[in-house]
């Protein structure tokens, strides 16, 4: 833990101007960033906290949609019932997420930008590019059995713990994003997080002092939603791998269909490919078996998590049956 | 004399507790106190070739930074000792780095913060030596420990175990392992510290008040007379406080550099190689039996780390030598020295994990036999103990198990994997038998009437959460015939007779029985007309020669039914049953808490429980409750644990057995066989996570 200093601006202004001096960092719920301070993982010199700022609102939106404040609690998004009645796999997916007491504190974009779970990144004594570019990967020769299947690379492994995120990956969301300059601008979710190439000490694409101020969710999608995350214990743990998944059927057929996965990439995975096979083809256990090949065709595997590869085509497989059957 | 001894009645600690008003040791506070914080080696063996507090020492606030280069010094480090509980434990004596997070610094400042700001700030470079790691790959430098604490020799040997096992018509011969784990109790250790006029307090959180209070008077060389050692409440122990470690010790050198009150807390994360854990081990069970079931050949091999810096020898074979009857057997156990943090007992050392080995074979044998693994178990049923050729003081292991399969409904049970569905689950059930050594240990409690009608009891034992506030109140007012309202207890400091502490599931029949005979003494001093005000008594109890001439254990039977997801192999429980025989049973609410507690954890170590080694580093990964998996509420949906009545008149004048480990023993192995028995997986690599089930779905599913 290092010596911080702290402030708690009242307004999106004040908050955008702290933000810009060197060190800072925004803190919202905390749950995330605080044990990593005592850590030393991450070591701001000024804390921003935005907990207080008028960003607590879910909205609709013109187009039927819906805007979700940044600060919006991860149980009070749960609990919404617009979320739940339009957006079951999003009420789903947060309430399988941590514990009611850190949900109650953890913040919408907080969750967004949560940090890897990777084991070594969480202690300092150990090599790892994410945390001191350069120092290495622990991982990639070490225990990796929570660790990525898709997009990694020879520098960082790490998978994104969130399960939120993979909803509205799912659901196409945009992020809303204050620049530093004052401007306003989206980002779709697939583009928020990054693969982690030769840079893993970046997360996502946002630039140093950027405050997301909203989760936008396009109107919702037709058909059935669901997520589904497995896990090592029956809550209270992060995704081995997870599923999101809309599916809309029609005479025998797939007309529409999105997926997102957790737990098996640098950021929710979105299996393009997998979406594409499914729509037009005919709602059956050959159509979903091969959308599961499909979204694992690019895997590749370490020595502790090659399981992941069958797995995540099982749980795809199914995921898809259930849905398509009403189970 | 009115009953109260066996009652249900509520903890007496309880509302202090729930309340916050309990002080646990971090919860105490003294005028100016200092705070430490200690830096931990980030190599697992080698030497501090230096270490740059510069930019420590000038933050503001930073009192003193206490290196080998400048602590005091204390006496050295015994290997071997009668009480290893009692040695000095010297911190900081050398550049010596033999494991993984070992303290080579203290921090003490104004405030916890600052005192963990600057133990950041500080930098020690190292020179790495070369260490071994692997359990695995130590199986050559294995050696034989010699007796266990309790006598019990490490090898054991009966009858012809190989001719025997080669000609016996049916044979399991397996290995298994079980994985480090750590005690994770929810209390970090952590120590409070004061000196006044040449004597050294110390408050802490600790299992064994007595033999801290050796440990550190001996470290720091005090006469006994100049330290008083105090344990109030204990937020769990587990066994990973029967130890002193460097918190109590820095805080005691700190606070007498500093002149003044210094508190040392561990962070849960530095709990993880500062303090002991379980070994890992590799056992391999062969059992031989007739097609009739009944075993003619037992054998027990064990191998477990032990740490280079300070031997510990898991008894993990012991107890199968008392478990089922078979004319030829053997046990052998053997540890390998590593270069980790130190091993140290762990709730049910031995039975724990022997029995998560042994209990799997059982069933496997069954399988094999086409037989009911209840009915094996009846089968195999011994009339005296089978090694030791001594009588059973009690054994009540053929009714736990009938019991308990009246109960469970033990009869529905398929026999074939994979027969029982429910929606997507595959369901199975699992039983198991619990045995677990009692112990008496040597102690002494004292008596006292404040009036009439109240009365204190005093001991150094402690309550890590156990209920012996409570038992021994209870004790005290059955046998002086007061309210239980009316006596108060008092645990916790060293200046209270001594006991032998919370540990082996020996404290309550070992204290208890102590207390029996103060009460007792002093009951007939009031009866020969001596006032109450003020009297005071203090009685004793040594264990006889009963735990010679009979073979003491309490048992039981855990039955598990779990469910498989098919598409994932996640394992879940559905309920857990556990029937058990344990001597009068002095508070059924406390002693069911400890069993449930218990089978609880057998369950966190059959699915969940795994303090991951990186094999390169000699560390463990897994350093907080997000990556050390224990079980959470969701994943206990039923336990339910039945006391059957026993009087074990050869235990203790109470008649009472330990309870705090026998809930453990065995229950990870019932889950196991459950696991076989919903879907045809045989893990008997531990814990039973689902990437080693999903290989016998994908076949079943062809
Ligand atoms: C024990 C445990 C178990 C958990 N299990 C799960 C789980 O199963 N699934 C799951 O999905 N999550 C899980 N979590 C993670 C939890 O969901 C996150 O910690 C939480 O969502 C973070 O939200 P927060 O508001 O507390 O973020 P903070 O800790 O306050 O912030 C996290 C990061 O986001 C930045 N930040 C916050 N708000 C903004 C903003 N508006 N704009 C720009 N930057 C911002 C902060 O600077 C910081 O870097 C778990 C956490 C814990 C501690
Ligand atoms: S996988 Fe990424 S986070 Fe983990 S050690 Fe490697 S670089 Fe660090």
């Amino acid at each position: 833990m290092r010596a911080f200093t702290y402030e708690r601006p009242a307004d999106v202004a004040s908050a955008m101007k702290a933000a810009s001096q060197p060190g800072a960092s925004f803190i919202a719920g905390g749950t995330n960033l605080l044990d990593l301070m005592k850590i030393d993982v991450e070591q701001p010199t000024h804390l921003v906290d935005i907990s207080r700022l008028p960003l607590r609102e879910v909205g609709e939106t013109a187009d039927g949609g819906l805007r979700i404040g940044a600060l919006v609690s991860n149980t009070d998004l749960a609990a919404d019932q617009r979320v739940r009645q339009r957006y079951p796999v999003l009420a789903m997916a947060l309430l399988n997420g941590a514990s009611g007491q850190l949900r109650n504190q953890a913040t919408a974009a907080g969750n967004l930008l949560q940090r890897t779970r990777c084991p070594y990144f969480y202690d300092v004594a150990m090599p790892c590019n994410k945390r001191q570019p350069g120092s290495g990967c622990a991982a990639l020769a070490g225990f990796n059995r929570m660790h990525a299947i898709l997009g990694a690379s020879q520098a960082c492994i790490a998978v994104h713990p969130s399960d939120m995120a993979v909803a509205m990956a799912a659901l196409r969301a945009e992020i809303e994003v204050q620049t530093p300059a004052g401007l306003s601008r989206k980002v779709p979710i697939a583009e928020l997080h990054r693969l982690p190439g030769q840079n893993p000490e970046r997360d996502t694409t946002l630039a140093r002092g950027e405050l997301i101020t909203a989760i936008l969710l396009p109107p919702p999608p037709a058909g059935r939603q669901t997520y589904r995350k497995v896990r090592d214990r029956a809550s209270y743990a992060f995704a081995l791998v997870s599923v999101a998944a809309i599916v809309d059927t029609a005479d025998g057929k797939i007309r529409d269909a999105r997926l997102a996965l957790g737990g098996v990439a640098h950021k929710p995975w979105v299996p393009k490919e997998a979406e594409r096979e499914l729509v037009g083809a005919a709602a059956d256990a050959g159509s979903y078996e091969a959308a599961a090949r499909a979204a694992t065709r690019e895997a590749r595997t370490y020595p502790h998590n090659e399981f992941k590869v069958p797995l995540t085509e099982r749980l795809v497989a199914r995921t898809l049956s259930d849905l398509a059957t009403g189970g | 004399m009115a009953q109260v001894i066996g009652q249900a009645i509520d903890r007496i600690d309880g509302r202090a507790k729930v309340t916050g008003a309990a002080a646990y040791a971090a919860d105490n506070r003294a005028e100016r106190m200092a705070f430490g914080s200690i830096v931990t080696a980030t190599i697992a063996c080698g030497h501090v070739t230096s270490i740059d507090a510069n930019a420590a020492r000038r933050m503001p606030g930073v009192l003193l930074v206490m290196t080998h280069g400048n602590a005091p010094k204390q006496a050295p480090f015994q290997a071997k000792a009668d009480d290893r509980h009692a040695r000095p434990k010297p911190q900081l004596a050398s550049d010596k780095v033999e494991y993984f997070g070992q303290p080579v610094a203290l921090v003490v400042a104004e405030t916890a913060e600052t005192a963990r700001a600057a133990a950041s700030a500080i930098v020690v470079t190292y020179e790495k030596a070369e260490g071994a790691f692997v359990l695995e790959s130590a199986s050559g430098a294995a050696y034989n420990p010699g007796k266990g604490p309790t006598g019990a020799p490490s090898d054991s040997k009966l009858g012809d175990f190989d001719k025997a096992f080669a000609d016996a018509s049916v044979k399991i011969d397996a290995i298994y392992k079980t994985p480090y784990q750590a005690h994770a109790m929810m209390e970090p250790h952590a120590s409070l510290a004061s000196w006044q006029d040449g004597k050294l307090t110390v408050t802490s959180s600790l299992q064994l008040v007595e033999s801290a209070h050796k440990s550190i008077a001996d470290t720091l060389k005090l006469e006994p007379d100049k330290v008083e050692v105090i344990s109030e409440y204990v937020g769990g122990g587990f066994g990973g406080k029967l130890p002193v470690f460097g918190d109590a010790i820095l805080a005691a050198l700190a606070a007498r550099e500093l002149n003044r009150p210094v508190r040392v807390a561990l962070t849960r994360q530095q709990m993880f190689h500062v303090t002991t854990h379980r070994p890992a081990s590799i056992q391999r069970v062969r059992l031989g039996a007739e097609r009739d079931g009944t075993l003619s050949a037992i054998a027990h091999q064990s191998l477990a780390q032990s740490a280079r810096a300070d031997e510990f020898a898991e008894p993990i074979v012991f107890s199968t030598r008392s478990l089922y009857a078979a004319p030829n057997r053997m046990t052998s156990q053997r540890i390998a020295a590593l270069d980790l943090p130190v091993a140290d007992s762990m709730r049910a050392p031995g039975e724990a994990i022997g029995l998560l080995a042994v209990e799997q074979a059982m069933d496997e044998l069954a399988v094999r036999l086409d037989m009911d693994p209840l009915e094996l178990r009846l089968r195999n049923e011994p009339k005296e103990d089978p090694e030791k050729k001594v009588p059973f003081s009690t054994r009540a292991l053929v009714p736990c198990l009938q019991e308990g399969a009246r109960r469970f409904g033990w009869d529905k049970r398929q026999a074939r994997p994979g027969q029982v569905r429910d929606g997507n689950w595959l369901l199975g059930m699992g039983v198991a038998a619990a045995i677990r050594g009692n112990f008496l240990r040597e102690a002494e409690a004292r008596v006292t009437m404040e009036s009439e009608r109240h009365a204190v009891v005093e001991m150094d034992m402690t309550d890590i959460g156990t209920g012996s506030y409570t038992v021994f109140a209870q004790i005290a007012a059955e046998l002086l015939d007061l309210p239980v309202e009316n006596i108060k207890v008092k645990l916790g400091h060293s200046s209270y007779p001594d006991t032998p502490g919370s540990g082996g599931s020996f404290g309550a029949s070992s204290c208890g029985a102590a207390l029996h005979d103060a009460c007792t003494k002093l009951k007939a001093k009031l009866a020969k007309g001596e006032g109450a005000q003020g009297l005071s008594v203090t009685g004793s109890v040594k264990p006889g020669d009963d735990y010679k001439r009979y073979s003491q254990y309490a048992y039981g039977a855990h039955f598990a039914e779990v469910g498989i997801e098919q598409t994932t192999g996640e394992v879940r429980l559905r309920r857990m049953l556990g029937v058990f025989a344990a001597g009068r049973i002095l508070n059924p609410k406390t002693a069911h808490s400890q069993l449930i507690g218990g089978m609880i954890w057998g369950l966190g170590s059959a699915l969940h429980e795994d303090a991951v080694l990186d094999p390169r580093l000699g560390a463990f990964v897994t350093q907080d409750l997000v990556h050390y998996h224990v079980p959470v509420h969701a994943d206990v949906p039923q336990v339910e644990a039945v006391l059957l009545d026993e009087f074990d008149a050869h235990a203790n004048v109470l008649g009472s057995k330990g309870v705090g480990e026998l809930g453990i023993c065995g229950a990870g192995a019932a889950v196991a066989n459950a696991v076989y028995n919903a879907c045809g997986a045989r893990v008997r690599d531990y814990p039973i996570t689902l990437d080693k089930v999903l290989p016998a779905l994908t076949r079943r599913q062809g």
